[in-house]
Protein backbone atom coordinates (compact mmCIF):
# COMPACT_ATOMS: atom_id res chain seq x y z
CA UNK A 1 0.00 0.00 0.00
CA UNK A 2 2.89 2.34 0.65
CA UNK A 3 6.02 2.93 -1.36
CA UNK A 4 7.13 5.38 -4.00
CA UNK A 5 4.99 5.86 -7.06
CA UNK A 6 5.77 3.63 -10.03
CA UNK A 7 6.25 5.06 -13.49
CA UNK A 8 2.77 3.83 -14.41
CA UNK A 9 1.31 5.78 -11.49
CA UNK A 10 3.16 8.94 -12.50
CA UNK A 11 1.72 8.46 -16.01
CA UNK A 12 -1.80 7.98 -14.63
CA UNK A 13 -1.59 11.28 -12.75
CA UNK A 14 -0.07 13.05 -15.77
CA UNK A 15 -3.01 11.81 -17.86
CA UNK A 16 -5.49 12.84 -15.15
CA UNK A 17 -4.03 16.36 -15.25
CA UNK A 18 -5.17 16.66 -18.88
CA UNK A 19 -8.76 16.97 -17.61
CA UNK A 20 -8.06 19.51 -14.83
CA UNK A 21 -10.40 22.52 -15.00
CA UNK A 22 -12.44 20.93 -17.80
CA UNK A 23 -15.72 21.33 -15.91
CA UNK A 24 -18.88 19.49 -16.94
CA UNK A 25 -17.77 17.75 -20.12
CA UNK A 26 -17.41 14.14 -21.24
CA UNK A 27 -13.90 12.80 -20.58
CA UNK A 28 -13.21 10.09 -23.17
CA UNK A 29 -10.09 8.15 -22.27
CA UNK A 30 -9.04 5.51 -24.82
CA UNK A 31 -6.88 2.78 -23.28
CA UNK A 32 -5.99 1.70 -19.79
CA UNK A 33 -3.71 4.41 -18.34
CA UNK A 34 -5.92 7.28 -19.61
CA UNK A 35 -9.00 5.47 -18.24
CA UNK A 36 -7.46 5.19 -14.77
CA UNK A 37 -6.39 8.83 -15.12
CA UNK A 38 -9.85 10.10 -16.05
CA UNK A 39 -11.48 8.26 -13.14
CA UNK A 40 -8.81 9.65 -10.82
CA UNK A 41 -9.37 13.19 -12.13
CA UNK A 42 -13.08 12.94 -11.39
CA UNK A 43 -12.53 11.39 -7.98
CA UNK A 44 -10.27 14.31 -7.03
CA UNK A 45 -9.86 17.66 -8.77
CA UNK A 46 -12.40 17.49 -11.65
CA UNK A 47 -15.60 16.23 -9.96
CA UNK A 48 -17.96 17.49 -12.67
CA UNK A 49 -16.58 15.32 -15.50
CA UNK A 50 -18.89 12.81 -17.19
CA UNK A 51 -17.56 9.28 -17.75
CA UNK A 52 -18.91 6.29 -19.63
CA UNK A 53 -18.55 2.62 -18.74
CA UNK A 54 -16.74 2.13 -22.06
CA UNK A 55 -20.00 0.93 -23.58
CA UNK A 56 -23.15 3.05 -23.59
CA UNK A 57 -23.80 4.14 -20.01
CA UNK A 58 -22.75 7.26 -18.11
CA UNK A 59 -21.75 6.19 -14.63
CA UNK A 60 -21.53 8.08 -11.35
CA UNK A 61 -18.95 7.50 -8.66
CA UNK A 62 -15.59 5.79 -8.94
CA UNK A 63 -15.36 2.21 -10.10
CA UNK A 64 -12.54 -0.23 -10.69
CA UNK A 65 -11.03 -1.36 -13.98
CA UNK A 66 -12.98 -4.41 -15.10
CA UNK A 67 -16.07 -3.59 -13.05
CA UNK A 68 -19.23 -1.60 -13.70
CA UNK A 69 -20.40 1.71 -12.21
CA UNK A 70 -22.86 1.37 -9.32
CA UNK A 71 -25.06 4.25 -10.45
CA UNK A 72 -26.04 4.93 -14.05
CA UNK A 73 -26.75 8.61 -14.70
CA UNK A 74 -27.36 8.59 -18.41
CA UNK A 75 -27.48 6.78 -21.74
CA UNK A 76 -24.67 7.48 -24.16
CA UNK A 77 -24.87 5.17 -27.20
CA UNK A 78 -22.47 5.89 -30.06
CA UNK A 79 -24.98 8.10 -31.80
CA UNK A 80 -25.19 10.35 -28.74
CA UNK A 81 -21.38 10.41 -28.57
CA UNK A 82 -21.22 11.66 -32.17
CA UNK A 83 -23.76 14.38 -31.37
CA UNK A 84 -21.70 15.35 -28.32
CA UNK A 85 -18.49 15.46 -30.37
CA UNK A 86 -20.01 17.99 -32.75
CA UNK A 87 -21.43 19.96 -29.84
CA UNK A 88 -17.93 20.15 -28.40
CA UNK A 89 -18.40 19.31 -24.69
CA UNK A 90 -15.86 16.50 -24.79
CA UNK A 91 -12.13 16.02 -24.26
CA UNK A 92 -10.72 12.81 -25.69
CA UNK A 93 -7.36 11.21 -24.99
CA UNK A 94 -6.38 8.88 -27.82
CA UNK A 95 -3.35 6.65 -28.24
CA UNK A 96 -1.64 7.22 -31.60
CA UNK A 97 0.88 4.96 -33.32
CA UNK A 98 2.68 8.00 -34.74
CA UNK A 99 2.71 11.67 -33.72
CA UNK A 100 4.71 14.57 -35.19
CA UNK A 101 5.96 17.93 -33.93
CA UNK A 102 2.72 19.71 -34.89
CA UNK A 103 0.52 17.08 -33.26
CA UNK A 104 -0.65 15.28 -36.38
CA UNK A 105 -1.32 11.66 -35.44
CA UNK A 106 -1.73 8.37 -37.27
CA UNK A 107 -3.86 5.43 -36.12
CA UNK A 108 -4.68 4.19 -39.63
CA UNK A 109 -1.76 2.69 -41.53
CA UNK A 110 2.05 2.61 -41.48
CA UNK A 111 3.65 3.13 -44.88
CA UNK A 112 1.87 4.01 -48.11
CA UNK A 113 -1.90 4.05 -47.54
CA UNK A 114 -2.81 2.14 -50.71
CA UNK A 115 -0.68 -0.80 -49.63
CA UNK A 116 0.50 -0.26 -46.07
CA UNK A 117 3.37 -2.07 -44.41
CA UNK A 118 1.13 -2.33 -41.37
CA UNK A 119 -2.62 -1.76 -41.45
CA UNK A 120 -3.83 -0.43 -38.11
CA UNK A 121 -7.37 0.41 -36.95
CA UNK A 122 -8.46 3.01 -39.48
CA UNK A 123 -8.86 6.73 -38.75
CA UNK A 124 -11.81 6.00 -36.42
CA UNK A 125 -13.14 9.26 -34.95
CA UNK A 126 -9.79 11.07 -34.96
CA UNK A 127 -10.53 13.46 -37.86
CA UNK A 128 -13.84 14.59 -36.36
CA UNK A 129 -12.57 14.67 -32.77
CA UNK A 130 -9.64 16.95 -33.54
CA UNK A 131 -11.72 19.57 -35.41
CA UNK A 132 -14.53 19.51 -32.83
CA UNK A 133 -13.18 19.59 -29.27
CA UNK A 134 -10.03 19.38 -27.14
CA UNK A 135 -7.82 16.36 -27.75
CA UNK A 136 -4.89 14.91 -25.82
CA UNK A 137 -2.69 11.91 -26.50
CA UNK A 138 -1.15 9.05 -24.55
CA UNK A 139 1.88 7.19 -25.95
CA UNK A 140 2.87 4.22 -23.78
CA UNK A 141 6.21 3.65 -25.56
CA UNK A 142 8.10 6.82 -26.41
CA UNK A 143 10.43 5.96 -29.32
CA UNK A 144 11.55 7.50 -32.60
CA UNK A 145 9.05 5.15 -34.28
CA UNK A 146 6.19 6.84 -32.42
CA UNK A 147 7.48 10.44 -32.28
CA UNK A 148 8.21 10.89 -35.97
CA UNK A 149 9.22 13.66 -38.33
CA UNK A 150 6.16 13.00 -40.49
CA UNK A 151 3.18 10.71 -39.86
CA UNK A 152 2.18 8.39 -42.70
CA UNK A 153 -1.58 8.98 -42.61
CA UNK A 154 -2.89 12.10 -40.88
CA UNK A 155 -5.86 10.80 -38.89
CA UNK A 156 -6.10 13.43 -36.12
CA UNK A 157 -4.94 16.80 -37.37
CA UNK A 158 -2.14 18.89 -35.89
CA UNK A 159 -1.78 22.66 -35.68
CA UNK A 160 -0.13 23.06 -39.11
CA UNK A 161 -2.89 21.11 -40.88
CA UNK A 162 -5.60 22.95 -38.97
CA UNK A 163 -4.09 26.30 -39.99
CA UNK A 164 -3.74 25.22 -43.65
CA UNK A 165 -7.31 23.97 -43.77
CA UNK A 166 -8.53 27.31 -42.42
CA UNK A 167 -11.23 28.51 -40.08
CA UNK A 168 -13.69 25.59 -40.40
CA UNK A 169 -10.98 23.15 -39.28
CA UNK A 170 -9.12 25.35 -36.80
CA UNK A 171 -12.09 26.98 -35.08
CA UNK A 172 -12.56 24.27 -32.44
CA UNK A 173 -9.16 22.58 -32.83
CA UNK A 174 -7.14 22.37 -29.63
CA UNK A 175 -4.45 19.90 -28.65
CA UNK A 176 -4.01 20.02 -24.89
CA UNK A 177 -1.21 17.69 -23.92
CA UNK A 178 0.75 14.61 -24.84
CA UNK A 179 1.75 12.18 -22.12
CA UNK A 180 4.29 9.44 -22.81
CA UNK A 181 6.02 6.94 -20.57
CA UNK A 182 8.92 9.42 -20.44
CA UNK A 183 7.39 12.87 -20.08
CA UNK A 184 4.64 15.43 -20.62
CA UNK A 185 4.41 17.72 -23.65
CA UNK A 186 2.22 20.51 -24.97
CA UNK A 187 2.12 22.84 -28.00
CA UNK A 188 2.42 26.16 -26.17
CA UNK A 189 5.08 27.70 -28.40
CA UNK A 190 4.55 30.59 -30.81
CA UNK A 191 4.27 28.23 -33.78
CA UNK A 192 2.50 25.41 -31.89
CA UNK A 193 5.37 22.93 -32.00
CA UNK A 194 5.62 20.19 -29.43
CA UNK A 195 7.29 21.40 -26.26
CA UNK A 196 8.65 19.44 -23.34
CA UNK A 197 6.66 20.36 -20.23
CA UNK A 198 8.08 17.95 -17.66
CA UNK A 199 10.19 14.81 -17.42
CA UNK A 200 9.00 11.86 -15.37
CA UNK A 201 11.11 11.19 -12.27
CA UNK A 202 14.20 9.19 -13.27
CA UNK A 203 14.12 10.31 -16.92
CA UNK A 204 16.54 12.83 -18.45
CA UNK A 205 15.92 15.44 -21.13
CA UNK A 206 18.65 13.80 -23.22
CA UNK A 207 16.83 10.46 -23.09
CA UNK A 208 13.64 12.07 -24.32
CA UNK A 209 15.39 13.96 -27.12
CA UNK A 210 17.09 10.75 -28.24
CA UNK A 211 13.74 8.93 -28.34
CA UNK A 212 12.07 11.69 -30.37
CA UNK A 213 12.35 11.78 -34.17
CA UNK A 214 12.03 15.57 -34.45
CA UNK A 215 13.39 18.59 -32.64
CA UNK A 216 11.44 19.21 -29.46
CA UNK A 217 11.12 22.67 -28.00
CA UNK A 218 12.99 22.33 -24.70
CA UNK A 219 12.84 25.21 -22.20
CA UNK A 220 15.98 26.01 -20.20
CA UNK A 221 14.48 24.69 -17.04
CA UNK A 222 12.35 21.54 -17.32
CA UNK A 223 10.69 20.47 -14.06
CA UNK A 224 9.99 16.87 -13.11
CA UNK A 225 6.44 15.58 -13.61
CA UNK A 226 4.66 15.88 -10.31
CA UNK A 227 4.54 12.83 -8.10
CA UNK A 228 1.14 11.41 -7.20
CA UNK A 229 -0.22 12.66 -3.90
CA UNK A 230 -0.88 10.13 -1.13
CA UNK A 231 -4.64 10.34 -1.70
CA UNK A 232 -4.13 9.75 -5.43
CA UNK A 233 -1.94 6.72 -4.84
CA UNK A 234 -4.52 5.32 -2.47
CA UNK A 235 -7.29 5.78 -5.06
CA UNK A 236 -5.22 4.24 -7.86
CA UNK A 237 -4.01 1.30 -5.82
CA UNK A 238 -7.09 0.35 -3.82
CA UNK A 239 -10.07 1.74 -5.69
CA UNK A 240 -9.50 2.20 -9.43
CA UNK A 241 -6.86 -0.39 -10.32
CA UNK A 242 -6.53 -2.81 -7.41
CA UNK A 243 -5.52 -5.55 -9.88
CA UNK A 244 -2.42 -3.58 -10.86
CA UNK A 245 -3.05 -3.80 -14.60
CA UNK A 246 -1.36 -0.39 -15.04
CA UNK A 247 2.05 -1.90 -14.40
CA UNK A 248 1.68 -4.22 -17.39
CA UNK A 249 1.27 -1.23 -19.71
CA UNK A 250 4.12 0.86 -18.29
CA UNK A 251 6.98 -0.82 -16.47
CA UNK A 252 9.51 0.62 -14.04
CA UNK B 1 -37.47 -16.32 -44.15
CA UNK B 2 -34.27 -18.34 -43.98
CA UNK B 3 -30.78 -16.87 -44.10
CA UNK B 4 -30.26 -18.60 -47.44
CA UNK B 5 -33.44 -17.03 -48.83
CA UNK B 6 -32.30 -13.58 -47.72
CA UNK B 7 -28.91 -14.08 -49.34
CA UNK B 8 -30.61 -15.36 -52.52
CA UNK B 9 -32.08 -11.83 -52.88
CA UNK B 10 -28.57 -10.38 -53.09
CA UNK B 11 -26.50 -10.06 -56.28
CA UNK B 12 -22.81 -9.95 -57.04
CA UNK B 13 -21.48 -6.40 -57.24
CA UNK B 14 -24.01 -5.01 -54.77
CA UNK B 15 -23.22 -2.48 -52.05
CA UNK B 16 -24.18 -4.05 -48.73
CA UNK B 17 -24.24 -2.33 -45.34
CA UNK B 18 -23.71 -4.36 -42.19
CA UNK B 19 -25.03 -3.23 -38.80
CA UNK B 20 -23.42 -3.61 -35.39
CA UNK B 21 -20.13 -2.10 -34.29
CA UNK B 22 -16.68 -3.75 -34.21
CA UNK B 23 -17.21 -7.15 -32.62
CA UNK B 24 -20.65 -6.26 -31.22
CA UNK B 25 -24.03 -7.53 -32.41
CA UNK B 26 -22.98 -8.35 -35.95
CA UNK B 27 -25.41 -10.30 -38.18
CA UNK B 28 -22.96 -13.20 -38.32
CA UNK B 29 -25.45 -15.87 -39.43
CA UNK B 30 -26.21 -13.76 -42.50
CA UNK B 31 -22.50 -13.02 -43.01
CA UNK B 32 -21.72 -16.73 -42.88
CA UNK B 33 -24.51 -17.33 -45.41
CA UNK B 34 -22.94 -14.77 -47.75
CA UNK B 35 -19.57 -16.47 -47.29
CA UNK B 36 -21.13 -19.79 -48.38
CA UNK B 37 -22.89 -18.22 -51.38
CA UNK B 38 -21.48 -17.63 -54.87
CA UNK B 39 -21.74 -13.83 -54.48
CA UNK B 40 -18.62 -11.88 -55.46
CA UNK B 41 -17.35 -8.30 -55.94
CA UNK B 42 -19.33 -6.87 -53.04
CA UNK B 43 -18.86 -3.38 -51.70
CA UNK B 44 -19.17 -3.65 -47.93
CA UNK B 45 -20.04 -0.67 -45.71
CA UNK B 46 -19.43 -1.34 -42.03
CA UNK B 47 -18.23 -0.21 -38.63
CA UNK B 48 -16.10 -3.25 -39.16
CA UNK B 49 -15.35 -6.29 -37.07
CA UNK B 50 -15.17 -10.01 -37.84
CA UNK B 51 -18.02 -9.55 -40.36
CA UNK B 52 -15.50 -7.77 -42.56
CA UNK B 53 -12.78 -10.29 -41.68
CA UNK B 54 -14.84 -13.32 -42.69
CA UNK B 55 -16.04 -11.75 -45.93
CA UNK B 56 -12.46 -10.79 -46.83
CA UNK B 57 -11.22 -14.29 -46.00
CA UNK B 58 -13.93 -15.74 -48.25
CA UNK B 59 -12.88 -13.47 -51.13
CA UNK B 60 -16.27 -11.74 -51.34
CA UNK B 61 -15.12 -8.13 -51.15
CA UNK B 62 -14.13 -5.81 -53.98
CA UNK B 63 -14.35 -2.59 -52.00
CA UNK B 64 -14.56 -1.79 -48.32
CA UNK B 65 -16.09 1.42 -46.90
CA UNK B 66 -15.34 1.84 -43.19
CA UNK B 67 -14.18 4.04 -40.33
CA UNK B 68 -12.32 1.22 -38.58
CA UNK B 69 -12.07 -2.54 -38.50
CA UNK B 70 -11.44 -4.00 -35.05
CA UNK B 71 -12.29 -6.97 -32.85
CA UNK B 72 -12.57 -4.61 -29.82
CA UNK B 73 -10.91 -6.82 -27.20
CA UNK B 74 -8.31 -7.62 -29.89
CA UNK B 75 -7.60 -4.25 -31.51
CA UNK B 76 -6.52 -5.35 -34.99
CA UNK B 77 -8.47 -7.65 -37.35
CA UNK B 78 -5.99 -10.07 -38.98
CA UNK B 79 -7.90 -10.69 -42.24
CA UNK B 80 -8.40 -6.95 -42.69
CA UNK B 81 -4.69 -6.35 -42.10
CA UNK B 82 -3.74 -9.03 -44.63
CA UNK B 83 -6.13 -7.66 -47.26
CA UNK B 84 -4.90 -4.09 -46.79
CA UNK B 85 -1.23 -5.04 -46.72
CA UNK B 86 -1.50 -7.09 -49.91
CA UNK B 87 -3.42 -4.30 -51.63
CA UNK B 88 -6.11 -6.85 -52.50
CA UNK B 89 -9.10 -4.57 -52.06
CA UNK B 90 -10.18 -1.05 -52.87
CA UNK B 91 -11.00 1.00 -49.79
CA UNK B 92 -12.78 4.17 -48.71
CA UNK B 93 -11.63 4.93 -45.19
CA UNK B 94 -13.69 7.65 -43.51
CA UNK B 95 -14.06 9.21 -40.10
CA UNK B 96 -16.70 7.26 -38.12
CA UNK B 97 -18.98 10.29 -38.04
CA UNK B 98 -18.62 10.76 -41.82
CA UNK B 99 -19.87 7.21 -42.28
CA UNK B 100 -22.93 7.99 -40.18
CA UNK B 101 -23.62 11.17 -42.15
CA UNK B 102 -23.25 9.29 -45.45
CA UNK B 103 -25.85 6.77 -44.31
CA UNK B 104 -28.09 9.53 -42.99
CA UNK B 105 -27.84 11.47 -46.27
CA UNK B 106 -28.83 8.34 -48.22
CA UNK B 107 -31.65 7.74 -45.76
CA UNK B 108 -32.90 11.34 -46.19
CA UNK B 109 -32.52 11.12 -49.99
CA UNK B 110 -30.00 13.97 -49.93
CA UNK B 111 -26.84 14.03 -52.08
CA UNK B 112 -24.61 14.95 -49.15
CA UNK B 113 -24.51 16.36 -45.64
CA UNK B 114 -22.00 18.98 -44.47
CA UNK B 115 -19.53 18.34 -41.68
CA UNK B 116 -16.22 19.49 -40.25
CA UNK B 117 -15.10 15.89 -39.69
CA UNK B 118 -12.32 15.04 -42.12
CA UNK B 119 -11.19 18.61 -42.86
CA UNK B 120 -7.41 18.94 -42.77
CA UNK B 121 -6.89 15.18 -42.51
CA UNK B 122 -5.51 12.67 -45.01
CA UNK B 123 -9.02 11.27 -45.39
CA UNK B 124 -9.34 13.91 -48.13
CA UNK B 125 -6.00 12.88 -49.70
CA UNK B 126 -6.86 9.17 -49.91
CA UNK B 127 -10.48 9.81 -51.00
CA UNK B 128 -9.87 12.41 -53.75
CA UNK B 129 -13.51 12.31 -54.86
CA UNK B 130 -14.54 14.12 -51.66
CA UNK B 131 -15.52 17.77 -52.13
CA UNK B 132 -16.05 20.75 -49.88
CA UNK B 133 -19.02 23.10 -50.06
CA UNK B 134 -19.37 26.72 -48.87
CA UNK B 135 -22.12 27.49 -46.40
CA UNK B 136 -24.60 29.80 -48.17
CA UNK B 137 -25.09 31.62 -44.87
CA UNK B 138 -21.57 32.48 -43.73
CA UNK B 139 -19.29 31.09 -46.42
CA UNK B 140 -17.66 28.52 -44.14
CA UNK B 141 -16.16 25.79 -46.35
CA UNK B 142 -17.31 22.41 -45.05
CA UNK B 143 -16.80 18.84 -46.17
CA UNK B 144 -19.72 17.51 -48.23
CA UNK B 145 -20.06 13.89 -47.14
CA UNK B 146 -21.69 12.07 -50.06
CA UNK B 147 -24.70 9.83 -49.49
CA UNK B 148 -23.78 6.19 -49.00
CA UNK B 149 -26.55 4.42 -50.89
CA UNK B 150 -26.86 0.76 -50.06
CA UNK B 151 -28.43 -1.90 -52.25
CA UNK B 152 -29.04 -3.97 -49.17
CA UNK B 153 -28.44 -3.91 -45.41
CA UNK B 154 -28.13 -6.74 -42.93
CA UNK B 155 -28.49 -6.21 -39.17
CA UNK B 156 -29.00 -8.44 -36.14
CA UNK B 157 -31.60 -7.62 -33.47
CA UNK B 158 -32.49 -9.20 -30.14
CA UNK B 159 -36.16 -9.80 -31.00
CA UNK B 160 -38.46 -9.16 -33.93
CA UNK B 161 -41.97 -9.99 -34.96
CA UNK B 162 -42.72 -11.60 -38.28
CA UNK B 163 -43.53 -8.22 -39.86
CA UNK B 164 -40.09 -6.70 -39.38
CA UNK B 165 -40.58 -4.71 -36.19
CA UNK B 166 -37.27 -5.29 -34.46
CA UNK B 167 -36.07 -4.71 -30.92
CA UNK B 168 -32.71 -4.08 -29.30
CA UNK B 169 -32.37 -5.24 -25.71
CA UNK B 170 -28.68 -4.42 -25.45
CA UNK B 171 -27.02 -1.16 -24.41
CA UNK B 172 -26.58 0.41 -27.85
CA UNK B 173 -28.64 0.27 -31.04
CA UNK B 174 -25.49 1.36 -32.92
CA UNK B 175 -26.50 2.65 -36.38
CA UNK B 176 -28.62 -0.31 -37.44
CA UNK B 177 -31.75 1.69 -38.26
CA UNK B 178 -29.69 4.04 -40.45
CA UNK B 179 -28.21 1.08 -42.31
CA UNK B 180 -31.76 -0.14 -42.94
CA UNK B 181 -33.10 3.21 -44.14
CA UNK B 182 -30.03 3.88 -46.33
CA UNK B 183 -30.71 0.59 -48.13
CA UNK B 184 -33.09 -0.45 -50.89
CA UNK B 185 -33.79 -3.64 -48.99
CA UNK B 186 -32.94 -4.51 -45.38
CA UNK B 187 -32.80 -7.94 -43.79
CA UNK B 188 -33.05 -8.32 -40.02
CA UNK B 189 -31.88 -11.45 -38.31
CA UNK B 190 -32.86 -11.84 -34.67
CA UNK B 191 -32.36 -14.14 -31.73
CA UNK B 192 -36.04 -14.95 -31.60
CA UNK B 193 -39.17 -14.15 -33.60
CA UNK B 194 -42.03 -13.40 -31.20
CA UNK B 195 -45.68 -12.36 -31.52
CA UNK B 196 -45.91 -8.56 -31.72
CA UNK B 197 -47.50 -8.09 -28.24
CA UNK B 198 -44.50 -9.77 -26.62
CA UNK B 199 -42.18 -7.01 -27.86
CA UNK B 200 -43.67 -4.31 -25.65
CA UNK B 201 -44.59 -6.75 -22.87
CA UNK B 202 -40.88 -7.50 -22.37
CA UNK B 203 -39.28 -4.06 -22.72
CA UNK B 204 -40.13 -0.38 -23.24
CA UNK B 205 -41.37 0.67 -26.67
CA UNK B 206 -38.21 2.76 -27.11
CA UNK B 207 -36.30 -0.47 -27.75
CA UNK B 208 -38.24 -0.89 -31.02
CA UNK B 209 -35.77 1.00 -33.16
CA UNK B 210 -36.54 -0.76 -36.43
CA UNK B 211 -40.03 -0.68 -37.92
CA UNK B 212 -41.52 -2.93 -40.52
CA UNK B 213 -41.51 -0.25 -43.25
CA UNK B 214 -37.70 -0.39 -43.15
CA UNK B 215 -37.46 -4.15 -43.51
CA UNK B 216 -37.75 -6.57 -46.44
CA UNK B 217 -37.21 -9.79 -44.51
CA UNK B 218 -36.83 -11.27 -41.03
CA UNK B 219 -34.63 -14.27 -40.30
CA UNK B 220 -34.81 -16.10 -36.99
CA UNK B 221 -31.19 -16.83 -36.08
CA UNK B 222 -30.52 -17.95 -32.50
CA UNK B 223 -26.90 -17.19 -31.59
CA UNK B 224 -26.96 -15.30 -34.87
CA UNK B 225 -24.36 -12.79 -33.72
CA UNK B 226 -21.88 -15.40 -32.52
CA UNK B 227 -18.99 -14.88 -31.88
CA UNK B 228 -19.71 -11.18 -31.46
CA UNK B 229 -21.73 -9.94 -28.48
CA UNK B 230 -25.50 -9.81 -28.35
CA UNK B 231 -26.23 -8.48 -24.88
CA UNK B 232 -28.19 -9.35 -22.82
CA UNK B 233 -28.66 -12.78 -24.44
CA UNK B 234 -24.92 -13.45 -24.58
CA UNK B 235 -21.60 -11.67 -24.45
CA UNK B 236 -18.79 -11.92 -26.94
CA UNK B 237 -17.27 -15.41 -27.13
CA UNK B 238 -13.79 -14.16 -26.25
CA UNK B 239 -12.20 -17.59 -26.32
CA UNK B 240 -13.55 -18.31 -29.76
CA UNK B 241 -12.52 -14.87 -30.97
CA UNK B 242 -8.97 -15.39 -29.68
CA UNK B 243 -8.83 -18.69 -31.55
CA UNK B 244 -10.25 -17.00 -34.67
CA UNK B 245 -7.67 -14.21 -34.53
CA UNK B 246 -4.82 -16.63 -33.87
CA UNK B 247 -5.84 -18.86 -36.77
CA UNK B 248 -6.42 -15.92 -39.11
CA UNK B 249 -2.81 -14.83 -38.73
CA UNK B 250 -1.54 -18.06 -40.32
CA UNK B 251 -2.80 -19.65 -43.60
CA UNK B 252 -2.45 -23.29 -42.49
CA UNK B 253 -4.09 -22.63 -39.14
CA UNK B 254 -6.85 -20.70 -40.88
CA UNK B 255 -7.57 -23.60 -43.26
CA UNK B 256 -7.98 -25.95 -40.29
CA UNK B 257 -10.12 -23.46 -38.35
CA UNK B 258 -12.30 -22.80 -41.39
CA UNK B 259 -12.78 -26.53 -41.94
CA UNK B 260 -13.76 -27.02 -38.30
CA UNK B 261 -16.37 -24.27 -38.21
CA UNK B 262 -17.16 -22.47 -41.42
CA UNK B 263 -17.10 -25.13 -44.18
CA UNK B 264 -20.59 -26.34 -43.28
CA UNK B 265 -24.12 -25.02 -42.93
CA UNK B 266 -25.25 -22.78 -40.06
CA UNK B 267 -26.62 -25.70 -38.00
CA UNK B 268 -23.24 -27.40 -38.39
CA UNK B 269 -21.45 -24.23 -37.32
CA UNK B 270 -23.62 -23.79 -34.23
CA UNK B 271 -23.23 -27.50 -33.35
CA UNK B 272 -19.44 -27.26 -33.69
CA UNK B 273 -19.41 -24.16 -31.47
CA UNK B 274 -21.60 -25.90 -28.87
CA UNK B 275 -19.43 -29.03 -28.96
CA UNK B 276 -16.32 -26.90 -28.53
CA UNK B 277 -17.86 -25.14 -25.53
CA UNK B 278 -18.87 -28.47 -24.01
CA UNK B 279 -15.38 -29.93 -24.52
CA UNK B 280 -13.75 -26.87 -22.93
CA UNK B 281 -16.07 -27.02 -19.96
CA UNK B 282 -15.24 -30.69 -19.51
CA UNK B 283 -11.55 -29.92 -19.66
CA UNK B 284 -11.59 -27.21 -17.03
Amino acid sequence: MTGAATRAEVCVVACAEAWRDDGEILASPIGLIPTIGARLARATFSPDLLLTDGEAMLGQGTWAIGSQPQVIEGWMPYRAIFDLIYHGKRHVMMSPSQIDAHGNVNISAIGEFSRPKAALLGVRGAPGNTVSHPTSYWVPRHTTRAFVHRVDMVSGIGYDRAAEAGEPASRYHELRRVVSNLGVFDFATGDHRMRLVSVHPGVTVAEISAATGFELAVPDDVPPTREPAAEELQLIRSVIDPGGSRDAEVRG
Amino acid sequence: MTAAAAVADLRSGMTIGIGGWGSRRKPMTLVRAICRSDLTDLTIVSYGGPDVGLLLAAGKVRKLVYGFVSLDSIPLEPHFRAARQSGAIEVAEYDEGMLQLGLYAASCRLPFLPTRAGLGSDVLRVNPELRTVPSPYDGEELLAMPALHLDAAIVHASRADGFGNAQFLGPDPYFDDLFCTAAQRAYVSCEKVVPTPELTAAAPVQTLRIQRWMVAGVVEAPHGAHFTSCDPDYGRDEEFQREYAGAAADPAAWAAFRASYFDQDEAGYQAAVAARRYARRGAS
